[in-house]
């Protein structure tokens, strides 16, 4: 179908899903996709004919998403895959990651690019440490929207108390998240199809919207949309053709804010102050950019700016830092220590980077933090201190979700090691209002 | 404000576009004349504007090719300004580097990656762009936007970096490169509603036309090149059709679907009510199970 713009909100919505198999997360999925024609009679066939030859009772929707022949021998989600889907109102990008504690690194990729968050409970089970754990991760990567799906609501016998006592329960443990979540609770059956497209008649205590409503109207932002205006430089473009002898144009893609023609900005590193004097793109050119999209920039004075340079306006300038507190996620089986030197990507730049300190690491059954920790192993997530080699111009991740991450490679293989999220930058007079915006 | 689904893509796509020609040294974008390469090479267009792409298309070429797709290559290649390097499969087997197929369904589809690994080599490629879609193929799904491939250009799909936010790590050791893929977020409907709304021109084997055809198992191949190998009774059996062609590469593999869409909006329309995946019609995907994962750990596509 085609998808109709919708004129208050973005036409796409990015969500990740956390729950293990038996929480019923592959047949909400699978309930998604089918009732919103997404599988086709193609696929279906292929995933009924397996499911045969395994000896599977019934027809298993999550051999359409896992995909890798190691996943289909042994059964399980080894990865984060990608799934898609739309409706008349909107376009989705489903990240599908599995549940369990050893996959908690792809639970963070997951999480990084998406807007909202789908957790699953077991009306059973209720809130358990693995819902616990969910929460925490997508309060961590921020995101701003969870829903709370509880499923399984027919072998509670669509019991209200039952739904309301998991809320209560699960808004106590919210309340004390450190980023604020906006909290969607719906009771389904994705079994059965309850609130999962379709309203339930089974439960008439339950007026607000099933699952596929909410997803549509829910308001998101692509991209940051507010008051400090980024820039990161990604490529330099000088045709130098006869036609544009003199053109230098800044390619980038705006991290948060906007810019005008005749805006005044100043380049990092460099410190130098120039003025906007044309936007462009192959449709034309601009008067202003909208976050998220993709431009070529042009200045008014020859100043020296390349690849892994900054723009940004002088009223909102970012944090200059070659010290900082970083939340990590480590994702390797080579475990990192103290005093590992590491590559750090931080937007288009890249600078290398020693670990000064563990500050905590974070258990992750019990959310509290350990102190007095010298190394990370793979699915750690803790806090650490950076000591970098050259400055990067960044934001607290609290409140940017570009300029506020990064990834650390390592040296040897190059292998993308650990995803970090800073919290604070520690050197300069200008990092009190970040000190200690992220705590948790 | 508000952004559509198609200008989010859009930008996402550039953006990966112009990370490749930042981070590599050279660069080759995999171009077969099929609409997905034909969107990257639009998108790469846009990325680098008004300069021109930095990077030469690259085209693997079986040589089992619809005329109109090459008519189509030649000019657009032009329009856009583009180089053109071509890598032909009939050289690999006449040096003896593969064997050529045989039977009814012989194709040489799978020998394009001795070949696309050989020009990757013979013009130091260290990273290709590739128009893969994650909803194309269940093992597409998991694919990374930069996508690591051994010395000996092979995938393992175990061992990938995990990709966050919009940082793509493109570091590698000397004699590796990469396979990235910009549209790796597009589905079969936003390729077309882009193509739509940007007016892009495309090879008329995607619009509804009659064509010579034979039915095979109840693929419907083309039976007018010549390149598909026709078993004696089969001949007999060639009928006209009204057809168009969802996927268009090898014509070997290439099936076509009856339609009568003869619009961009025809065809919005038609894959909008489809029921079958667009590579339902791939003879390469059929072969087996995890057909796609094995092609690419030896360093298909």
């Amino acid at each position: 179908m085609d998808v109709q713009l919708n004129p208050e909100e973005s036409s796409l919505l990015r969500f990740t899903t956390a729950g293990s198999v038996d929480d019923g997360k592959s047949t909400l999925i699978g309930r998604l996709l089918y009732d919103c024609k997404s599988i086709f009679e193609d696929q279906l066939a292929a995933v009924e004919e397996s499911s045969k030859r395994r000896g599977d009772e019934h027809v298993n929707l999550a051999l359409l998403t896992d995909g890798l022949r190691a996943e289909r021998e042994q059964g399980i989600t080894i990865d984060v895959a990608y799934r898609y889907f739309a409706t008349p109102k909107r376009k989705f990008i489903i990240a599908d990651t599995p549940g369990h504690v050893q996959y908690t690194r792809n639970m963070v990729t997951g999480a990084s690019t998406a807007d909202l968050a789908i957790i699953l409970i077991d009306a059973r089970q209720g809130v358990v440490e693995q819902t616990r754990r969910h929460a925490f991760l997508a309060g961590l990567l921020r995101i701003q929207q969870v829903v709370l799906a509880v499923n399984k609501m027919d072998l509670v016998d669509y019991d209200q108390k039952v739904f309301d006592s998991i809320c209560a329960d699960f808004m106590r443990f919210a309340a004390d998240l450190e980023n604020p979540v906006a909290i969607m609770p719906i009771p389904m059956s994705a079994l059965n199809g309850d609130n999962v497209v379709d309203a339930s008649d089974k439960m008439d205590w339950y007026s607000g919207p099933t699952l596929l409503e909410h997803l549509e109207m829910v308001k998101v932002h692509l991209g940051e949309a507010h008051v400090e205006s980024r820039y990161p430089v990604q490529w330099v473009i000088r045709p130098m053709s006869d036609e544009h002898h003199d053109y230098r144009g800044y390619a980038g893609r705006v991290a948060s804010g906007s810019f005008k023609v005749g805006d005044q900005v100043i380049a990092y590193p460099a410190g130098l102050t120039s003025t906007i004097t044309g936007i462009h793109t192959f449709n034309g050119d601009c008067e202003e950019t909208e976050p998220a999209l993709s431009y070529s920039i042009e200045l008014a004075d020859e100043i020296d700016i390349s690849r892994g340079d900054l723009l940004a306006k002088p009223e909102n300038p970012p944090h200059v830092t070659q010290n900082l507190d970083a939340m990590i996620c480590w994702f390797s089986e080579k475990k990192m220590k103290t005093r590992g030197r590491y590559y750090l990507r931080h937007t288009t730049r890249e600078v290398r980077a020693v670990v000064q300190e563990v500050v905590y690491k974070v258990d992750i059954t019990t959310l509290d933090k350990v102190a007095e920790q010298t190394e990370f192993s793979i699915n750690d997530i803790g806090c650490i201190r950076l000591r970098l080699a050259t400055p990067i111009f960044c934001d607290a991740y609290s409140v940017n979700r570009i300029t506020g991450s990064f990834v650390l490679v390592d040296e040897q293989t190059n292998n993308t090691v650990a995803a970090g999220m800073i919290t604070r930058t520690l050197d300069g007079a200008d990092d009190s209002d970040a000190a200690g915006a992220y705590a948790i | 404000m508000s952004l559509t689904h198609l200008q989010y893509l859009e930008s996402e796509a550039i953006y990966v576009l112009r990370e490749t020609a930042a981070q590599f040294q050279k660069p080759a974008l995999l171009f077969s004349g099929g609409k997905d390469s034909i969107v990257m090479a639009w998108l790469a267009r846009k990325a680098f504007y008004p300069a021109r792409i930095p990077f030469p298309l690259l085209h693997v070429d079986t040589g089992h090719n619809f005329p109109e797709a090459m008519t189509y290559r030649d000019e657009f290649v032009k329009e856009i300004r583009a180089n053109l390097v071509v890598g032909l499969v009939q050289k690999s087997i006449d040096e003896g580097r593969v064997v050529e197929e045989k039977g009814p369904n012989a194709s040489r589809n799978k020998l394009q990656t001795v070949t696309l690994l050989d020009t990757i080599e013979e013009h130091q490629f260290d990273a290709c762009l590739g128009g893969g879609r994650r909803d194309e193929e269940k093992a597409r799904a998991k694919e990374r936007f930069f996508s690591h491939r051994d010395e000996f250009g092979q995938w393992d799909p175990k061992n990938q970096r995990p990709e966050l936010w919009n940082i793509f790590n493109g570091r590698k050791h000397f004699g590796e490169h990469f396979r990235v893929f910009p549209l790796s977020n597009w589905t079969e409907m936003d390729v077309w509603q882009y193509i739509r709304q940007e007016s892009i021109p495309l090879p008329s084997l995607y619009f509804s036309h009659q064509r010579k055809i034979i039915n095979r198992h109840g693929q419907l191949l083309d039976a007018e090149t010549g390149f598909v190998n026709l078993l004696e009774e089969e001949k007999a059996k060639i009928e006209e059709m009204t057809i168009r062609f969802r996927t268009v590469g090898d014509v070997t593999c290439t099936g076509a679907v009856l339609s009568t869409a003869a619009t961009l909006d025809d065809i919005v329309a038609e894959v909008a009510a489809a029921r079958q995946t667009e590579r339902g019609t791939r003879a390469d995907d059929r072969r087996s199970e995890t057909a796609m994962e094995d092609r690419k750990k030896e360093g298909y596509f």
